[in-house]
């Protein structure tokens, strides 16, 4: 797939207390609509933006671990535009002087290799409100609007066109997410808290936007559609038509959208109403949290990890801080079930990994670790917990789970006498056995653990069945 | 004090909008005091419209800061004035509720756009009034009825509340029957105010001193030139002369920028216009629009239909300088020009305390006697270089011509409005004794 050229402009959510010129709650989830709003965000007549610092300290975070730079001066303008959710019938925004310029991450290409995505600019703007499409009894739908979203703060990240695969776009976005968390400035499971247009081309023909995208997966989806729909007229020999499609979420395509909105002539100018900024100073007294590429780094040395588990591990702040606090019980091991069971069970349930309380996964590992359950057992009871935490119940200590269940792993000793039982019942694989046939230890094995529950060590079992066949046999 | 204004004066001028026959007043600075506001700043539970069908029967569910500073010092806030359309005018005709006419004589316009403000006061119906300032409408209605008006200083008084019509150069500001009370209520509306980002918190407190002794007053050319009637011009070269007799040092001088300043104002003014008048969609306050109807040409016609022509011609015009390929050729030169302007009267006011001169370049007109526009918008020429500088600029009757008043204006160097205060007042007492 060589010549394929990916730029992207990302909106995300900030997560301040409040929005970006006024004292609502930034919190638009989960509450009646027009319900966190007030005249400034509503673009009452006579209102006036009142910056948000917090907003601009975020900001700069974001400009500062990606490399940018602050220009001396920069300046709100007006993006003028008529839409029902804009309650001024204009955006705040910034046009040609944005918070910084120039900058970078660096991101897996497609055969692993580290490179640097460039990044030509990061701008402050206000979320519009949302508008609810409800269609009525009669055919004629209608729309309502909700202002809450008003004027919660966005900052625009805009690439160059430096991304060569959708891969390496949905690499770059998650690198960025975990970027933007480290820094405690973004919620990436937050509804809407992401939006992107994505441009692409195949060298030598048109350049496409796709606009709407709302989800990490979606960008993947909609560049490899359009992808394939620009190789496919390449191949036939038509031309690519430079435009903006839109993005299907639903039907994982992309549709053209030559609509009046696009065709706008934003008619920027200057937003008299707010000062311009001067912020380099500000910049420079930034201080930065570790960040996941640094943290990854101190994973593989400090706690001896493989470099995908430290990878694993760090992708998302929260599982790494979750990790260092089980890591005491045995840092490998905890990496183990954290990275390559539990995720895989949360991811299973949609659950987050907050909902889990480090102390009592532990616990669970610790059983494990000292022998006293099996990892089949093991796994049993996590799922055992996350289905509790998942219904709303309490989630019962691991050991409780154990011993009421009686789920403890069944003691050496008292393998033989079970082996024999087993043995008894299956004539079958004794003579299986008689006949050279190696299968019929694991057999057994298998029988031995479905009259357990688990509980037996299967690697402990093996030697004994055969042991005691090898007896049988010479009777 | 506390107790309950009742205002039931005639008002034959229509000088108001919307008025409150009883009206429950506190203590305070103002205490009982009749104050008018001017109908484009915002007063919670009372209809705001800035003369527009389009706000027709909007209630503010806030103050303006202003507002809210009166109503904490006591006055009695009697009502809203009448004013050119979003302060879109030179005489208060172009109202949605009829114009205003002049106390010194009804078939005379008052001045505008804060021409009610200016009439309420004049025709004493109340002691002060508010109005507000873009290109001089306070200082024109202030001059053409014969009262005191104080355009301050660029972000010395907060516009939250102020329903913007141009951001960049509004300001809104005082207007009585005399210096002293225009001081009083100055110092009440300029207490600081965190919602306005383009404040600067510069509070004025001071009572005014009848001295000008020493002062330097330079007097433009450009204010006695061309376009300007003889008669008025001669009535404040005798109103300087005066202030000389007092003590004051009077200085020839010259403001090249002059020339671009009308076409720069009218450039910026309807540009910011055409953004700031966007909001008024009928989805959310104010007339509703028909819901049964798409929202584009629902609100397209909404507009058509409630905004006056002058409003609608404006927001045309600024619509047009911003265009993509025309930004470059009008709004950023006319922010050259501004800049121009500003320097100019920086340079002047290093060497002279006030520039004095002419509000406005006549006396005022008679009502329907301008229908050109680009004759209306040449009457602004000597107040609009106040507002593209920054500057605070006073208007105080200085005599008549033809029985109708004539307004001098002196201009102070930024959040000088003390010394233009004092200056005004020094002369209103010269003229008295």
């Amino acid at each position: 797939m060589s010549g394929v050229i990916i730029g992207l402009e990302i909106h995300c959510q900030l997560k301040t207390k409040t929005k970006l010129f006024c004292g609502c709650s930034n919190d638009y989830h989960d509450v009646e609509p027009n319900t966190h709003v007030c005249p400034i965000c509503l673009g009452l007549p006579g209102t006036m933006p009142k910056l948000n610092r917090m907003s601009i300290e975020y900001a700069l975070r974001v400009a500062k671990a990606l490399h940018l730079e602050v220009p001396e001066v920069c300046e709100f303008s007006r993006k003028n535009y008529f839409y029902p959710d804009l309650p001024k019938g204009y955006q705040i925004t910034m046009y040609d002087k944005p918070l910084a310029e120039r900058g970078y991450l660096m991101v897996e290409d497609d055969e692993g290799r580290e490179k640097k995505v460039r990044i030509t600019r990061i701008h402050l703007e206000e979320d519009p409100g949302r508008l609810v499409h409800k269609t009525g009894r009669d055919r004629a739908g209608y729309t309502l609007v909700d202002y809450n979203r008003s004027g919660v703060p966005l900052i625009e990240i805009v690439t160059e066109p430096d991304i060569k695969s959708p891969k390496e776009a949905r690499r770059f976005l998650n690198k960025l997410r975990a970027t933007l968390e480290y820094l405690d400035v973004f919620d990436g499971d937050r509804e809407g808290a992401i939006r992107v247009d994505a441009n692409i081309s195949i060298s030598g023909n048109n350049r496409v936007e796709c606009k709407n995208i709302s989800s990490y997966k979606g960008v993947e989806k909609a560049l490899n559609f359009e992808l394939r729909r620009q190789t496919n007229l390449i191949r036939r020999g038509q031309e690519v038509v430079r435009e903006t499609r839109h993005y299907m979420e639903a039907q994982g395509i992309t549709t053209s959208s030559r609509s009046k909105e696009e065709e706008n002539d934003y008619r920027y100018f200057p937003e008299p109403d707010l000062r311009p900024l001067h912020v380099q100073d500000w910049l420079e007294k930034i201080e930065l949290p570790e960040l996941p590429d640094a943290r990854r780094e101190r994973f593989v040395e400090q706690y001896g990890l493989s470099y995908e588990h430290a990878k694993t591990l760090t992708g998302d702040p929260k599982v790494a801080d979750f990790y260092e606090e089980v890591a005491e019980i045995g840092a490998e091991l905890a990496a183990t079930w954290v990275a390559d069971t539990l995720l895989g069970e949360l991811n299973y349930r949609n659950m987050r990994i907050e909902a889990v309380e480090p102390m009592n996964f532990a616990d669970l590992v610790v059983l494990l670790r000292d022998g006293d359950i099996t990892d089949r057992v093991a796994v049993d009871v996590l799922r055992m917990m996350l289905d509790q935490i998942a219904k709303g119940e309490e989630c019962g200590m691991p050991a409780d789970i154990v011993s009421s269940l009686n789920l403890g792993r069944v003691d050496e000793s008292e393998h033989d006498e079970m082996i024999r039982k087993i043995i008894e019942a299956n004539p079958k694989a004794v003579e299986d056995f008689r006949a050279g046939k190696k299968g019929a230890v694991n057999f057994l094995v298998g029988q031995v653990m479905k009259e357990t529950r688990g509980r037996a060590d299967p690697k402990a079992l093996a030697p004994a069945i055969t042991r005691l066949l090898e007896a049988t046999v010479e009777d | 004090m506390q107790g309950i204004y009742t205002f039931d004066a005639e008002d034959r001028h229509n000088a108001f909008i919307t008025r409150q026959e009883e009206v429950r007043y506190g203590d305070g600075k103002l205490s009982g005091v009749a104050i008018a506001v001017k109908d484009n700043i915002s007063t919670k539970g009372m209809q705001t419209t800035c003369a527009s069908r389009i706000l027709e029967g909007y209630v503010p569910p806030y103050d303006a800061h202003v507002v809210s500073l009166l109503r904490r010092e006591g006055a009695a806030i009697v009502g809203k004035t009448n004013m050119d359309e979003f302060g879109m005018g030179t005489t208060t005709e172009n109202s949605a509720f009829g114009p205003t006419t002049n106390p010194c004589d009804s078939t005379c316009v008052p001045g505008g756009s804060s021409g009610g403000s200016a009439a309420a006061v004049a025709s004493g119906m109340v002691k002060m009034a508010l109005g507000t300032d873009t290109g001089g409408s306070i200082r024109c209605p202030a001059a053409f009825c014969g009262i005191v008006g104080l355009k301050p200083t660029y972000g010395r008084i907060s516009r939250y509340g102020l329903i913007a019509y141009s951001n960049s150069l509004e300001q809104i500001g005082p207007m009585a029957g005399n210096v002293g009370d225009v001081s009083r209520l100055m110092e009440v509306i300029s207490a600081p105010d965190r919602h306005d980002s383009t404040t600067y918190a510069r509070p004025y407190e001071h009572t005014p001193v009848a001295d000008i002794g020493g002062k330097r007053i330079g007097l433009p050319a450009e204010y006695f030139g061309e376009g300007v009637d003889k008669d008025v011009a001669a009535a404040v070269r005798k109103a300087t002369e005066k202030l000389e007799e007092m003590g004051a040092e009077l200085v020839e001088c010259s403001i090249p920028s002059m020339a671009y300043a009308l076409a720069a104002y009218y450039v910026i003014c309807t540009s910011e216009a055409s953004s700031n008048l966007s909001r008024f969609d009928g989805v959310r306050y104010g007339p509703a629009v028909e819901k049964r109807r798409q929202w584009h040409p629902e609100f397209r016609d909404h507009r058509g239909k409630r905004f006056g022509t002058e409003v609608q011609r404006r927001i045309m015009l600024g619509t047009f300088a911003l265009s993509a390929g025309y930004y470059g050729k009008y709004y950023a030169k006319a922010q050259i020009a501004k800049e121009n302007v500003r320097r100019d009267f920086t340079r002047i006011l290093e060497d002279v305390d006030l520039i004095a001169g002419p509000t406005m370049p006549t006396t005022a007109f008679k009502i329907g006697e301008k229908t050109d526009p680009l004759s209306m918008y040449l009457s602004d020429i000597l107040t609009v270089p106040a507002n593209l500088a920054g500057l605070p600029a006073i208007s105080v009757p200085c005599g008549k011509v033809a029985k109708m008043p004539v307004g001098l204006q002196l201009i102070g160097k930024p959040f000088g409005e003390e010394a233009v205060i004092d200056a005004a007042y020094a002369y209103e007492q010269g003229v008295s004794q």
